[in-house]
């Protein structure tokens, strides 16, 4: 584990009798494809800063993500704090079953990688569940007041609420009197409108491209991860005598993890 | 640069097989790295629902500016310890660390610096009117 105190010398390392950078070929160049897909990721997170940067508002994190399954509204934050949690802990499974490798310890990979590729496809799931969530909007939508857009929401006491935009709200009677006077509904999300921010309609296709470009970065994960696990399961590392092939996927898999917590602080945090 | 299935003798050294005693340090490693994520992740939750974006007189809330950049700071701790601990490239060698690392945060950082400041331009040119939806 000690890459940087091994001491060799320049004409060794650059003799071309092996990697100068004592890298294998195969990892190596799993590392310039994460460099690259990276760049892929930077440019859509720095666009998306660019449009909501110029916007004049934004919707809340907290306001549109407050959903759990089964459990309704009022959870801000609660269920992708949970699917963040989940992605980590099966990062953490999967240098686990790297660190099992490198003792050639085949049942210990194999306890690991599975539960690696049960904690993606529990992730996958719910990001299922939170796009079908943002497409129908199980909010009561959006309505046009003559104040503007606002969007609908009711209290616990089941007292309607209207949502101005920065923090806003109106209740009481003036929100009756707002409510019965609109001109226009608004349902859900698509890649036209979007209850969420009216006004700002690339709100949705942003969030539809990134964290679909994410989700499928963590499906084709979990696909090389269970192709690699039937691979340990059949014993063709055993026999090479090394896993670096679990090593291999497992940047693939921390690297998908890694752009979820950007994704999380940029699109549910701030 | 061999063909790694067909390396016979995998002696680089942060490849390299190692033993029991080694694998007890390592997973100690690891399970800390896994406590700290947690920990910052929950931090974070609990700012993002507790501290308000807006007052509610609707203006920006004076602590809004602090948070945002201690979200960012948590993430790049999150990010660091992903990739260094998790990833091993901590345990690269230095020259294969900045090949990878310097010419992204390079690109990145530039990327973003273009992007703010044509943003902002634009924010104040509509000043208020949606630039999308006019």
């Amino acid at each position: 584990m000690a890459g940087q105190s091994e001491n060799i010398s320049r004409s060794e390392l650059w003799g071309g009798n092996g990697s100068p950078f004592r890298i294998s070929y195969g990892k190596q160049w799993m590392w310039m494809f994460l460099v690259s897909d990276a760049l892929t990721f930077g440019g859509l997170l720095t666009a998306y800063g660019f449009a909501r940067h110029q916007a004049p508002s934004w919707p809340i994190g907290e306001e549109t993500f407050n959903a759990m399954p089964f459990l309704g509204n009022g959870y801000p934050l609660l269920y992708v704090a949970l699917m963040t949690f989940i992605l980590i802990v099966s990062s953490v499974t999967m240098v686990l079953a790297v660190e099992a490798g490198h003792r050639l310890d085949k049942k210990g990979v194999v306890k690991w990688l599975l539960l690696t590729v049960v904690g993606g496809l529990f992730f996958v799931g719910s990001q299922g569940w939170e796009w079908y969530h943002f497409i129908h909007g199980t909010h009561y939508g959006s309505i046009l007041t003559s104040e503007g857009w606002a969007v609908v929401d009711y209290n616990t006491a089941n007292e309607l609420i209207l949502r101005m935009g920065r923090g806003l709200t109106v209740t009481g009677l003036e929100a009756k009197a707002l409510f019965d006077g609109a001109t226009a509904t608004m349902q859900g999300a698509n890649l036209i409108e979007n209850e969420y921010a009216p006004l700002v309609p690339q709100y949705a296709n942003f969030f539809f491209f990134i964290t679909g470009f994410h989700g499928f970065h963590v499906f084709s994960g979990v696909v090389f991860n269970f192709i690699i696990l039937v691979n340990v399961i059949r014993g063709v590392y055993d026999k090479r005598g090394h896993y670096e092939m679990v090593e291999k996927v497992g940047l693939y898999w921390h690297f998908v993890d890694l752009v979820w917590v950007f994704v999380f602080t940029f699109f549910y945090l701030l | 640069m061999e063909r790694d299935d067909l390396i016979q003798d995998n002696n680089y050294s942060v490849s390299a097989n190692h033993d029991e005693a080694h694998g007890v340090l390592i997973r100690k490693k690891i399970w800390k790295v896994t406590g700290i994520l947690t920990l910052i992740t929950v931090i974070e939750v609990l700012i993002g629902a507790f501290i308000k974006q807006y007052d509610a007189a609707g203006d920006d809330n004076f602590l809004w500016p602090y948070v945002k950049v201690g979200f960012l700071v948590l993430t790049i701790v999150k990010a660091a310890y992903i990739v260094l601990i998790f990833m091993h490239l901590g345990d690269e060698r230095k020259s294969f660390k900045w090949v990878i690392l310097a010419p992204y945060i390079l690109f990145i950082a530039y990327l973003i610096f273009i992007c703010l400041a044509e943003s902002t331009y634009w924010h104040e040119v509509f000043q208020g009117e949606n630039s999308i939806n006019p």
